[in-house]
Formats: C-alpha cells, structure tokens, sequence
C-alpha cells in the first residue's frame, strides 16, 4: 500500500538499469506502475489515461529506447509531464484597483470556505496592508455566522452580518453597499456549502455573484476529495466561472492528485495552500510541492538522477 | 450519478447481451472512478472474469447483477454487525473524523432519530471546544433535535467535558450520550493522542464505553479515505463508519476498500443537511447506485 511513484518506477525499471536497454516491454511495464501510483494519488482516471499515452509517445517513439540510459530517460519525461501538467510556476493573486475589490468563496459542504476566507483576509491585511471586511452569506449552516464573526474577529477586520432572517442575495448586497461606503479596500464573500448537483442551491450561488459582480471567484477544494473533483471543479465552473482555487488540508497526507485534475481538466490553477487549522496556515500554492507529493521524494531532480 | 450513467450507457449500448473483453475494462473504470481504488477493483472485477470464464454468467444482465452483488458483499465484511449498540444504560456514541466530513450535523440528525422516532432520552456532548463556534453550531441541533446538551466552554479539555456530560447523563437517567468531538487530521499526532485520551476518560467513567465509536468519511473522499480509517481505528476502537454526503455524485467507494481491509463495517449514510438526511446503510442500494 502507498508506494510512492518514484518507488514504483524504480522496481519497474531497476533490473533494465544493470541490462541497459530498454523494450517496449520494459516500457509498458513502467507505465503501469505510473498508473497505479497516480490513481492512488486520486489523480482524475481520465486525465491518468491521456496521461500515460502521453508518456508512452514519448516513451517509445524514437530516441528513449536507443538512448545510452534509457530507464533514466523515461523517468525524465514522467517528472517533466507531471511538473508540465500542474502548471510550473506559483500563480500570483492580483487584485484590481477597484475599491472594494470583492472576492467570492464557494466549494462543497466543509471544503474549508469560512476558514479560507478570514485566513485571506488576514493575509491581505497583512502582506498587503489592505482593509478588509467579510460578508456572513452562509445563512444555512447552523452558527456559520457565528463562526465567520469569531473568525474575522482573529483575523482582525470587519464582518458584516445580518443574521439568518434575510436571503443570502441581500445580504451579499447590503454588505457590498456597506463595504463601499465605509470605502474597504477588499469585500470577502462567505457563501454556504453546496452540492454542485443542487440546481435551487448552485443558482443561489449564481444570484450571489450576479449581485456583487466579484472582481475575484475562488473554488475552494479539498486536498482528500477523489475522483468527483472534476465533475464539481467544471459544474462551478459553468454556474460561477472560477479565477483560481483554494486547496485544503493540504496538512494532511492526502497526495492531492484532485488538484492536478481539476488544473488539467479546467486550466484554472491553484492560487493558495490552506495547511492548517490556525488563520497564518496559509500560503500562496507551490505547484512543484504537490508534484513532489505525488512523486513521494524529495524533487524531481533527484528522482531523474537516482534512475 | 454520471458513473451510473456512463457505465448504463456503455453496458446498454456496447455489450447488447454479449460479454466481451472491453467490458471488464468499462467496469474497472466505473469503479475507479467511484473511488474504490485499485485493488478493491481488481479483486471485484477479477472475480466477475472468472465467473465469466467459468461459464457461471452470461449475458449482460447476470453480469451487471453479480457485479452488484460482489460490491454489496464487498461493502459489508463477514459476520459484521450494521445496526448500533445501543443497549448499555447510558450507551455511549462517540464520533470522529477529519475536518469538515459532518460530525456534528450526524450527530444531530442520529439525536433526532433517537429522540423522535424511539423516544429515548438524549444527550449530546459538545467536545469540540476548538473550531471557532462549534458549540453553537451543536447546541443549534440539539434544539432542532429536542436533545438536552453539556456545553464545553472554548478551550476547555475535552476530555473533561465528555466526563461532565457522562457525570450528567447518568445522574438524569439519560438512554443515549453522543459526544461530538473536534475535526482532526490523522497524521497530527497530538491532536490523535488527545481523541485517545478522551476515549479513555469515557471508559473510565462509564464501564463498556464508547459502546460505539463512528468514523464519519465523506462520499468526497478519495483514496486518503483508507488512510483515515486505519489511524483513526489504531486510536479508538472504531466500530463503524458513517457515509455522509452520499446526496452529491460521489458515490464514496472508498468505504469499500476500508471494509474489506480493515473490516470496519458501514453502519449509516447521510444523504443531505436536514435532519431526517441520516439511513441505515443498506449495501444493496449503495452497490446499486455504484453501478445501474
Ligand atoms: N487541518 C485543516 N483543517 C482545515 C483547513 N481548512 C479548514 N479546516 C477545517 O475544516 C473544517 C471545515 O472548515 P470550514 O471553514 O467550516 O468549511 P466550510 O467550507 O466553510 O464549511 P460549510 O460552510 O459547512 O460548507 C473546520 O474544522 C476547519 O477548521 C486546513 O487547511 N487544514
Ligand atoms: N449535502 C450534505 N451535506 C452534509 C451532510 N452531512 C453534513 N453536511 C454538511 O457538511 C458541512 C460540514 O458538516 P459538519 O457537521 O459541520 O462537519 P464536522 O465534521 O462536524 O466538521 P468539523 O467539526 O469542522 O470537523 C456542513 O455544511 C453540513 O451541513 C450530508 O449528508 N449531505
Ligand atoms: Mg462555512
Ligand atoms: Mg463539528
């Protein structure tokens, strides 16, 4: 259980190492255990799929299997197709001179939606020394505004609430009135759980942002989730296109292989790793980390070397 | 609900009562992509090949029956029990998991149940005295549920509140005591080692207790899942596990794997955020859903 993939393809391609030539035999067998290793890692089955017929073209057509290393060959186009797939370098989060700039938060019942939202707003009141408030738009889990309220109070910015007797919409739209006349740098939106295949529910969703008009929408994911993350990564998509995500738990030692997926199939990157509990656990997302995490090693550069 | 149809569509269309070798690739599919993992699959659809080269299944709708059935005996370990043990005077629930799976809403769906539908006297523990406002989020419940509550105070030791909420419960002839405790990574070691400890305060006070111990995994969960599930089981004496989110289109195999490597046994499904959102878990209709 839990092979890591560098594991994997050094048992699969260990004994070539010593023979030095590699068959198409060899070859296939490598990219089993690649396959293995990435749908353990809840890489989407689709996207594992073009995957390793990406590798093996690469693989077995023309210069690996004649290279003077071969096996070092072949682990060299799985690394680089893996840091290829999950977009290379660090996404930015920019924000536009609008003022307030507004950002919405949306994902599945307890992805981790509040607690990215008061640890985005704390980050950005202070890396960047913007004014923030947050907007309590979850009126459907019990103590949600509860929970927003303490949580804003820690990260130290406003929280504009109105109970649970109006309708998200409004709320969403009086916290923006709000925001503008108390002329706040940046308006976080908090919006309930939902299920991407609740229609009365991801029209809320939809409704929220047609109101607040957000500069920024962010899909706020799981690092544990499986398979299913493509089909709510693109349902978000199509009721609340989406500028980046937010991956969670990302403390756990879940491989993350949901967020390769979601990158592949819908080209939006990750912008931030939430890591813990507490409001600083946060950070702007590393695509080479999760890369590593699904290689199980230290960096690619060791695996190519190592082979 | 698009992997039944996918593989629906595909069984219909492609197999036309015949049985040939793609299928068994269309069914490995279907069941990875319900998140079963590869070897749950492997040893389902290695066993459906050779039933196929026995002879013992022809045709597309035996196939898709034994399919059915070998994921419902999958889900379902030997000689496992599904219902709660609930006979013990105070009988003590504890429930645990990782962040966010619907712990507390569980709880309170199961207070509801208990309450209403067999009219026992209940009371919940709100031991999670650490995440920003969870014991409003539980003592909201336990109005809707009609359930009396101990309140732990933000902070305090949640072993000490499972142990006031017991002290309670048996000084007011309380029948059932749920305690709801924090949302918890598996690989922190600290916060793993006070579950332990809370666990062992509740046998302390009450002997037999927890009579059950529910690890609750969400339907979203991939393969992580197993990870959960046996850390949590090395810590407490994991009785059962608890679906929930089973009303969205994952369709949680994990739980799968999880029974038939671990034998934990999956006792109840949540399938929406309402109160009356909580079933037994019947296999039959969760290997149906897995595959129609
Ligand atoms: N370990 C860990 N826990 C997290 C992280 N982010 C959030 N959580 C926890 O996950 C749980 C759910 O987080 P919430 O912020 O309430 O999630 P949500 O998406 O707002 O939930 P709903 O509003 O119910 O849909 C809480 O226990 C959080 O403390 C993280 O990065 N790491
Ligand atoms: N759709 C759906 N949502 C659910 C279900 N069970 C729980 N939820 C939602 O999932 C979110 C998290 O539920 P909680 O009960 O707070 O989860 P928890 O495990 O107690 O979370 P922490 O205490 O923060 O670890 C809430 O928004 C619940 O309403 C379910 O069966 N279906
Ligand atoms: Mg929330
Ligand atoms: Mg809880």
């Amino acid at each position: 259980m839990f092979e890591s993939l560098a594991d994997r393809l050094q048992q699969a391609l260990g004994e070539v190492r010593s023979r030095g030539r590699l068959s198409e035999e060899d070859v296939e067998r490598a990219l089993r255990q690649v396959r293995l290793a990435l749908l353990e890692a809840d890489v989407d089955f689709r996207v594992v799929k073009e995957f390793t017929a990406r590798v093996r073209e690469r693989a077995i057509g023309t210069q690996v299997l004649a290279s003077v290393n071969p096996a070092h060959q072949v682990v060299k186009v799985v690394a680089d197709e893996l840091t290829e797939l999950l977009g290379g370098t660090t996404s930015e989060f920019v924000l536009p001179k609008a003022r307030p700039a507004v950002v919405v938060l949306a994902g599945l019942q307890g992805s981790g939606k509040t607690t990215a939202a008061a640890k985005l707003a704390r980050y950005l009141r202070a890396e960047r020394g913007l004014d923030v408030a947050l907007a309590a738009c979850d009126l459907q889990r019990p103590a949600a505004v509860e929970q927003l309220v303490l949580l804003g109070g820690r990260a130290d910015c406003t929280v504009y609430e109105r109970g649970t007797d109006a309708t998200p919409v409004e709320v969403a739209g009086w916290a923006l009135g709000r925001a503008r006349e108390e002329q706040r740098d940046v308006l976080i939106v908090d919006t309930a759980g939902r299920l991407h295949v609740d229609d009365q529910l991801m029209a809320e969703l939809q409704a929220i942002t047609e109101r607040v008009r957000p500069h920024r929408v962010l899909l706020v994911l799981d690092a544990m989730t499986g398979q299913d993350a493509v089909n709510v990564a693109t349902a978000f998509a199509e009721r609340a296109p989406f500028d980046g995500l937010v991956l969670t738990k990302l403390d756990g030692d879940a491989r993350g292989g949901a967020a390769l997926s979601v990158k592949a199939v819908t080209g939006r990157p990750i912008v931030f790793a939430s890591t813990g509990e507490r409001l600083e656990e946060f950070e702007l997302f590393h695509p080479d980390r999760v890369a590593q995490r699904i290689l199980g090693m230290g960096d690619v550069v060791t695996l190519v070397e190592r082979a | 609900r698009r992997t039944r149809e996918a593989l629906a569509g595909e069984l219909g269309a492609s197999v036309i009562g015949r049985v040939d070798d793609g299928v068994f690739e269309r069914i490995e599919e279907a069941l990875i992509r319900a998140d079963l993992g590869v070897p749950a699959t492997a040893r389902i659809v290695g066993q459906l090949e050779e039933e196929v080269a026995l002879g013992r299944i022809e045709g597309r709708e035996q196939l898709v029956a034994r399919l059915r059935e070998l994921i419902a005996q999958a889900a379902r370990p030997d000689g496992s029990e599904a219902r709660l043990d609930l006979r013990a005077r105070p009988a003590v629930v504890m429930v645990v998991g990782v962040n966010g799976t619907g712990k507390t809403t569980t709880i309170g769906k199961l207070a509801a149940a208990l309450r209403g539908d067999l009219g026992l006297r209940v009371l919940v523990a709100a031991a999670d005295t650490y995440r920003a406002a969870a014991v409003e989020q539980l003592a909201a419940w336990a109005e809707r549920a009609d359930t009396e509550i101990v309140r732990g105070q933000p902070g305090q030791d949640p072993g000490s509140v499972a142990f006031d909420a017991l002290e309670a419960a048996q000084a007011r002839g309380v029948d059932v005591v749920l305690i709801d405790t924090a949302g918890r990574l598996h690989n922190r070691t600290p916060l793993m080692e006070e579950l332990a400890k809370v666990g062992r305060v509740v046998s302390g006070k009450v002997a037999g207790a927890p009579h059950e111990t529910l690890l609750v995994i969400d339907a979203t969960t991939g393969q992580n899942g197993l990870r959960q599930a046996s850390a949590f089981a090395q810590k407490t004496p994991v009785t059962g596990i608890v679906l929930t989110k089973l009303d969205g289109s994952a369709k949680g195999g994990v739980v799968v794997a999880i029974a038939q490597e671990l034998g934990l046994p999956i006792k109840l499904v949540g399938v929406g955020e309402g109160i009356a959102d909580l079933r037994p878990f019947d296999p039959e209709a969760f290997a149906a859903a897995l595959v129609e």
